[in-house]
Parts: structure tokens; C-alpha cells; sequence
């Protein structure tokens, strides 16, 4: 069977504790969808729940708040990765118990 | 893409590259390459999804790529929906049997344990969570643990780049540039 265990946690530990432009603080609140304001609340909301709802005027608020593209394209990659990854889990745990009552 | 970076900020051996891409394809340079080629020491999730799609399993190549594009249909985007439904199509030569799957999942023509594997992809990428009721019909179905452990890490791959596909705006290519896409991804991969 294929394996991304290693892969999976070493991308999650570049993204959130690697250089970056973006805070760590930062991008871990968007990894958590969690803590933080408007308008970037909005769009790491729409990226981890309904990201086909995101629009330029989204990114466009965020941008105008003083954010740099470097610091919204590494936020909105930790939101896709804490979201999946929340998914992801869930799903191995369920998996996981399915497996036990066997 | 709604960030410029995505277009114009790549270093300047990416660049050099997609040049040569679009020399050598005669198409325009998608947007999903000029995402992986775009710090890839910040984010490579393209790793991944080798892994994810091409690594040892025994689903084939052509299921995984179908998980992709159900997933994606879930996800509702477009990019993404178009190239892995193009992709699994020309892996399977059955582009009637991926239309198929994607129109209606109860009669798709595919075995049972695909099926019900693509049944809780569909409801992970829509409710986010699964619980074991979810994963004792997959099991009952003839989906194997091991098999439903693959299916999981095709969908964390894809649950992750749906998102960036649909936040960044990716463009929807012709469909010359699709089947290109689609040709590339069997034969070199996404590492």
C-alpha cells in the first residue's frame, strides 16, 4: 500500500514551523481555521469549509489590509493542509474503529 | 490566478522551465504547474500526491485517478474535475465508463468495492468527517482496510489541492491542453 505518514507530517511541519513570510502565529490560525479577524477570517473560512466560494474580492480584502501575496498564498496553503488534514484523521479514526469491532 | 505571484514570481529557473513547457507542449502553461513550481520549498505538496497516486496500491492508476475526479466533483472544481476525469479516462480507454461514474454513482460501471469507496470519498469531501458505520460499508463492500487506507491518502491529496485549485482561480484549459495535461500526468507523474 502507498505511504504518505512521512510526507504528510513533513509537509505540515514545513508549513507551519519553516521560514516563511507569513508569522508562525499566523499561519498556524489558518491551519486551526481558528483566531483570527476579518477580513482574513472570511477567506481561511471559505478555503477550509467551501473554498469554490472564494472571490477576488476576498483575496483582495486581505490584500488591502496590508497582507503581502507571499503571506496570503502560504495562509491559504496552511487552511487547504489543517483542513485535509482535520478530514484526513477523522477518517483514519473511523477506519480505525470500524476495524476494532472486528 | 487571483494571486500574481502565481504567474510572474517564480524563480528564474521555474521560468526557464515553463518556457520550455510551453516550446515543447504548445500550450499554455496550466495553472496547477505554475502552483507546484512556485516555492516548492514552502509547499510541496506535489510529493505527496505521488505518493498518493502512483505509489504501491492495489488500486490502478486509472481508480486513482478516478477517486481525483469524484473527489473533486464533491469539491465542485472545475479544474480539477476536468483534468482527472481526463486522466482516469485515457489509464481505464473507457471515457464512457468515467462520465458514467460521475453522473450517477449507484449505477456507475464499476465493482462494488469501488463504488462504495467512492461513496465515502464523496461524503468526506462534503461533511468533512466520516464515522465507522461509513467505513464498515466500505468494509462490507469488499474494500479492504489497505485499499481504504490508499483511497484516504488520494483524497487528503486532493482535498488539499481542490482548495488551492478553487482560492487561487485556476483556469479551466481548452480540451487540447487538457488531454496534454492528462498524458503528462500518466506518463511523468506529479513529483
Amino acid at each position: 500500500m502507498s505511504d504518505i505518514s512521512f510526507l504528510h507530517r513533513a509537509l505540515v511541519a514545513r508549513v507551519l514551523e519553516g521560514d516563511g513570510r507569513a508569522s508562525q502565529s499566523m499561519r498556524r490560525s489558518a491551519y486551526d481555521n481558528a483566531g483570527l479577524d476579518d477580513p482574513v477570517r472570511t477567506l481561511i473560512e471559505k478555503v477550509a469549509l467551501h473554498a469554490n466560494t472564494v472571490t477576488d474580492a476576498d483575496i483582495a480584502a486581505v490584500r488591502e489590509m496590508g497582507l503581502s501575496e507571499e503571506q496570503i498564498f502560504e495562509m491559504v496553503v496552511c487552511a487547504a493542509i489543517g483542513q485535509a488534514t482535520r478530514q484526513y484523521d477523522r477518517a483514519l479514526g473511523a477506519l480505525e474503529a470500524a476495524m476494532g469491532e472486528r | 490566478m487571483r494571486l500574481s505571484v502565481l504567474d510572474h514570481g517564480h524563480s528564474l529557473r521555474a521560468k526557464a522551465l515553463m518556457a520550455l513547457i510551453r516550446l515543447v507542449s504548445r500550450h499554455r502553461v496550466v495553472d496547477a504547474v505554475k502552483l507546484a513550481l512556485y516555492r516548492p520549498d514552502f509547499y510541496f505538496g506535489g510529493r505527496v500526491t505521488q505518493e498518493a497516486m502512483r505509489g504501491p496500491s492495489e488500486w490502478s492508476v486509472a481508480d486513482r485517478e478516478l477517486m481525483a475526479a469524484v473527489i473533486s466533483t464533491a469539491n465542485q472544481t472545475p479544474f480539477c474535475i476536468m483534468a482527472h476525469s481526463a486522466t482516469s479516462a485515457i489509464a481505464y480507454r473507457d471515457h464512457a465508463k468515467v462520465s458514467a461514474t460521475l453522473a450517477d454513482l449507484d449505477t456507475a460501471p464499476v465493482d462494488e468495492p469501488l463504488r462504495a469507496t467512492l461513496r465515502i470519498l464523496t461524503k468526506l469531501a462534503r461533511e468533512n468527517s466520516l464515522d465507522a458505520d461509513d467505513m464498515r460499508m466500505a468494509l462490507s463492500a469488499g474494500a479492504s482496510s489497505e485499499k481504504i487506507k490508499d483511497a484516504l491518502a488520494v483524497s487528503f491529496a486532493f482535498n488539499v489541492t481542490d482548495r488551492l485549485a478553487d482560492a487561487f482561480g485556476f483556469a479551466v484549459d481548452d480540451p487540447d491542453a487538457i488531454k496534454s495535461g492528462a498524458r503528462f500526468l500518466l506518463s511523468r507523474g506529479y513529483g
